[in-house]
């Protein structure tokens, strides 16, 4: 299978994929929808690139933050759920007249 | 094993009640009709305001979507708990309300996303955040910069977002309920999530950096 992901760029005499490369194939890789060799390419510059580590880990958070900050989820306890109150209940429950 | 037992019964008990509910709504039962939207409702009015961002709208579409659970109810065949029924007509009701409301061209998304220079190297340098998720998330400052970040996402991007990460639809759902590809719903998520990364790098990136 050719590999969709083929920038390169030189260093200390091996090829590597570029940053640009790794950002663009993020969601792949963590959906694990990579093959073998790319994630190896993967695999091989992160661990030469400590700024695509950082952004691997910080997309990470920001995903993690955006769901428990828009869930409410932020203290121990799950939050209640809005209270409808009696008038919005009883205008659901008309409707099926 | 006696949790394994606990954890069976509690799930037998649960399907079951489920479907004593099913059988009193389908005979027409007043109080399973109300318990039905009192036990719901709260939750679904949650998932429309989230996605709507406007209470009244939010209330609308509530209400759309009980009437259109009611009317569904004798062809739903209790294949998933009611629950997870539900909150797929109340994220559809939802998007029907955003996709009426759309009237002006969108705006792009290409400014919130990372740059690279010509041999793909990262313009920027990106370093860790000062603390962790969890430690983040105490602070009430930063869950309002998350939330306001995500409310500045174009529309087309923010939407994917919401039904992916927050309302944890899968990429096949998502692409069914907007009609668009799967591999249209993974770019558009993985640029949101990208969009949401780069707006909150500024204020969360450790001082020393």
């Amino acid at each position: 299978m050719k590999s969709r992901i083929g920038k390169v760029a030189a260093y200390r005499g091996e090829e590597f994929i570029t940053c640009q490369e790794v950002i663009t194939f993020l969601l792949e890789y963590l959906s694990k929808d990579l093959t073998p060799e790319e994630e190896l390419h993967f695999e091989r510059h992160l661990a030469i690139c400590p700024s695509c580590v950082a952004y691997l880990k910080t997309y990470k958070q920001a995903m993690h933050l955006g769901r428990a900050a828009m869930r409410g989820e932020t203290g121990a306890a799950s939050p209640e759920p809005p209270e409808l109150g009696i008038e919005l209940v009883r205008a659901i429950l008309q409707s099926r007249a | 094993m006696e949790d394994e037992v606990a954890v069976w019964a509690a799930a037998v008990s649960h399907e079951s009640e489920e479907r004593a509910l099913l059988a009193a709504l389908r005979a027409g039962d007043d109080r399973a009709y109300e318990r039905l939207v009192t036990e719901n409702g709260g939750r679904m009015l949650a998932v429309a305001r989230r996605m709507l961002r406007n209470d009244e709208e939010a209330r609308d579409a509530l209400q759309e979507a009980f009437l259109l659970a009611f009317r569904a109810l004798p062809r739903f065949e209790g294949n998933s708990r009611i629950s997870t029924w539900l909150h797929r007509i109340v994220v559809n009701a939802s998007l029907m309300k955003l996709r009426s409301r759309r009237a002006h061209p969108e705006e792009s998304i290409e400014p919130m996303l990372p740059t690279f220079l010509e041999d793909g190297h990262s313009t920027d340098s990106y370093c860790d955040w000062s603390e962790s998720a969890d430690k983040l998330l105490e602070r009430s400052q930063v869950c309002n910069q998350v939330r306001a970040s995500i409310d500045r996402l174009p529309e087309t991007y923010r939407t994917v977002l919401l039904l992916r990460d927050i309302e944890e639809l899968d990429t096949a759902e998502v692409a069914g309920m907007l009609g668009v590809s799967a591999n249209a719903v993974k770019i558009r998520l993985h640029r949101a999530r990208q969009a949401l990364r780069e707006q909150l790098d500024p204020h969360l990136r450790r001082e020393d950096a």
